[in-house]
């Protein structure tokens, strides 16, 4: 296999963009490849995860293609719910390591707002399975609420934990002008105070509001390159340095123990052994924290801590910038905002800044190596990305 | 013999007890006062209220637009029995709701508009709104309607109100919907919360005079003007310069 660089990224803000979805997606591509040096690509994959229903717009890849006047570069939409972002960089990563293209621009982008949020949901809901959950109303959020009470009971994870999770994603947002959420939210506002409860009211007990992730819109791209390309481009070379893709039930109940994310467990490892290196090898992470259960569940289902430990090294502060393993410096799902089919290439975004040091208030001091966790369904269908500086 | 005309296009207002100030302590941890602003606190509103006119987003231009003329039409004695409420953190105006009493049993609640968005703001101040009405001074119901779907959410969905659709609003247009004395009951203690007294210090700093909005509604940044600019008329990008620079090529 060859080896593969990211060499070029952009993104737009998360936020409510009032564009064609096409533009959204080409903004974030004209800046990845402007940062990359490029103009023409060999192979461009666009992430996206519902536009036949959320936009009218079906092919979205040929779309942007032209958008961006890139023909003939192959294309091709890659759909694989919120997972569809790092799924479309492992195409990247296939194509290049293969040999079969020595560029490739992964763009990612979802316009949300176009449709009201009830819509929004039902649309993501249709991810789940269509006999045994999703006919029974079963949404994403009602989901994650039954895990959450279910990990809750099991490993002494209390709403509290689940706060300071929503405070550090939020705190870390105001540092990335790109988030969705500006907003400081304390303790006492959401979980202590007497208006606690109308502030932050519940959602799927016992997620509340501040648990849960905003519907937003957004782009983002990264331009991957072979190991003779980026050497002449003169940019920090970042190599994705492992990929890893698992799958579990599609049904939530279908799995032996709910609260284990098998999917995730195995990804990561399959990353961590392309790459060649351990858990505690990793500087930085973007994991996917569309409810704020997930990043404590996933910091320990990709090794960071022991099972039913993750909350506990979020209460000492070890997930906070200047922590251990900080997560989610961009804000995470959870305040730099969930325009789903951009989201993984939102995050390997985050971690290519993170490494080229480009991060300002929110970089990590010295951070050499870092993984992405893109997570799709629940937790059905999982890709693990690690990139590392070199 | 002269006529004063003023005499009879100015209404007299009707004597009700005043709204209480409140304090919220919001999602931030910061409390947001919420008092009633005299006539003659209005000019200090206008200012805030204009730029939104121009806001067309979310309706926020609408419903600007309405309260900028309720505003004006109070301060200029030409609405009975109107009220005007505003929510302030740390002096900063947030968020103006006003409303009006038709008569002792029923309220008529005009327009919330929030100048911090993201905290509930306009959420709390509109459930001093409906305090006002109905614990403050003692109404059966108020009439209530929407002109956006956050307002439809907020009002509608949250406090489950009642149809009243044969009974036309003041605002015209929309089907009105009522918040009666049991539904209030209902939302009290989750959607209607906050404390009294307010504590001599936050009450001081909002009387003090009522600040500029921290962060008003903006217009929605054109992120993606940059790419226009070198968009052709075919909306076709031109990004392939210095290498042939024709599509297709």
């Amino acid at each position: 296999m060859r080896e593969v660089y990211a060499v070029g990224i952009g993104i737009t803000s998360f936020t409510r963009l009032e564009y064609p979805l096409v533009e959204i997606a080409g903004y974030a591509s004209i800046l990845a490849l402007k940062d990359a040096g490029l103009d023409q690509v060999d192979q461009v994959y666009l992430a996206n995860m519902a536009a036949a229903r959320l936009n009218h717009q079906t092919a979205v890849a040929s779309a942007l293609v032209d958008h961006l006047n890139l023909q003939p570069a192959g294309a091709a939409t890659i759909e694989n719910g919120p997972a569809s972002g790092a799924a479309a960089i492992k195409e990247g990563f296939q194509a290049i390591a293969s040999g079969m293209a020595d560029t490739v621009m992964v763009t990612g982008a979802e316009r949300m707002s176009e449709v009201n949020q009830l819509e929004a949901t039902d649309v993501v809901a249709s991810l789940s399975h269509p006999l045994s959950e999703a006919i029974y109303g079963v949404t994403l959020p009602s989901l994650a609420g039954m895990f959450t009470r279910l990990y809750m009971e099991k490993y002494g994870v209390t709403r509290r934990h689940l706060a300071l999770v929503a405070i550090k994603n939020h705190a870390n947002a105001l540092m990335n002008p790109f988030a969705h959420v500006q907003t400081a939210i304390s303790l006492e506002g959401i979980l202590d105070g007497p208006d606690a409860p109308t502030n932050n009211p519940i959602i799927a007990d016992p997620l509340h509001f501040f648990d849960v992730c905003p519907v937003s819109d957004g782009g983002a791209c990264v331009i991957l390159a072979s190991a003779e390309v980026a050497k002449k481009l003169k940019k920090p070379l970042i190599r994705l340095a492992g990929v890893g893709q698992a799958t579990d039930t599609h049904a939530v109940h279908e799995r032996e123990n709910p609260t284990d994310l098998l999917a995730v467990r195995l990804a990561a490892r399959k990353a961590y052994e392309m790459a060649g290196i351990k858990p505690a090898d990793v500087d930085v992470a973007e994991l996917h924290d569309a409810f704020t259960i997930l990043e404590i569940a996933e910091s320990e289902e990709v090794g960071f801590f022991k099972k039913g430990e993750g909350h506990l090294a979020l209460e000492q502060g070890e997930t906070k910038i200047g922590g251990k393993i900080p997560i989610n410096t961009s804000g995470g799902l959870k305040a730099k905002g969930h325009p789903v089919g951009a989201t993984g290439v939102g995050q390997a975004h985050e971690i290519v800044t993170q490494l080229r040091g480009a991060g300002f208030k929110r970089q990590v001091k010295n951070a050499k190596v870092g993984l992405t966790l893109n997570f799709g369904g629940f937790g059905n269908n999982v890709v693990c990305l690690v990139f590392a500086k070199e | 013999m002269p006529v004063d005309l003023e005499k009879i296009l100015r209404p007299v207002d009707n004597p009700f007890a005043p709204y209480p100030p409140k304090v919220v302590a919001l999602a931030t941890g910061q409390p947001m006062v919420i008092r009633q602003v005299d006539r003659d606190d209005i000019p200090d509103l206008l200012p805030h209220v204009e730029p939104l006119l121009h806001h067309e987003r979310d309706y926020y231009d609408v419903v600007a637009a309405r309260v900028y003329s309720e505003l004006l039409g109070h301060y200029k004695y030409r609405y009975q029995d109107q009220y005007v409420l505003v929510g302030q953190i740390d002096g900063h105006l947030a968020a103006i709701v006003n409303g009006r009493f038709v008569n002792k049993k029923l309220g008529m609640s005009l327009h919330t508009l929030a100048m911090h968005r993201g905290l509930r703001v306009g959420a709390h101040c509109f459930a001093a709104k409906m305090e006002y009405h109905i614990d403050i001074v003692g109404q059966d119901e108020v009439l209530v309607v929407a002109e956006s779907p956050i307002g439809f959410r907020r009002w509608m969905i949250e406090y489950q109100l009642e149809k009243r659709y044969e009974v036309p609003h003041e605002l015209g247009g929309v089907p009105s919907y009522a918040l009666t004395r049991a539904l209030f009951d209902k939302a009290r203690g989750s959607l209607i919360v906050g404390k009294r007294p307010v504590s001599a210090a936050l009450l001081n700093k909002a009387q003090a005079g009522i600040l500029p909005p921290t962060d008003p509604p903006k217009a929605a940044p054109d992120f993606l003007a940059a790419t226009r600019s070198v968009y052709d008329s075919t909306g076709t990008a031109r990004i392939r310069k210095g290498k042939g620079g024709e599509r297709h090529a």
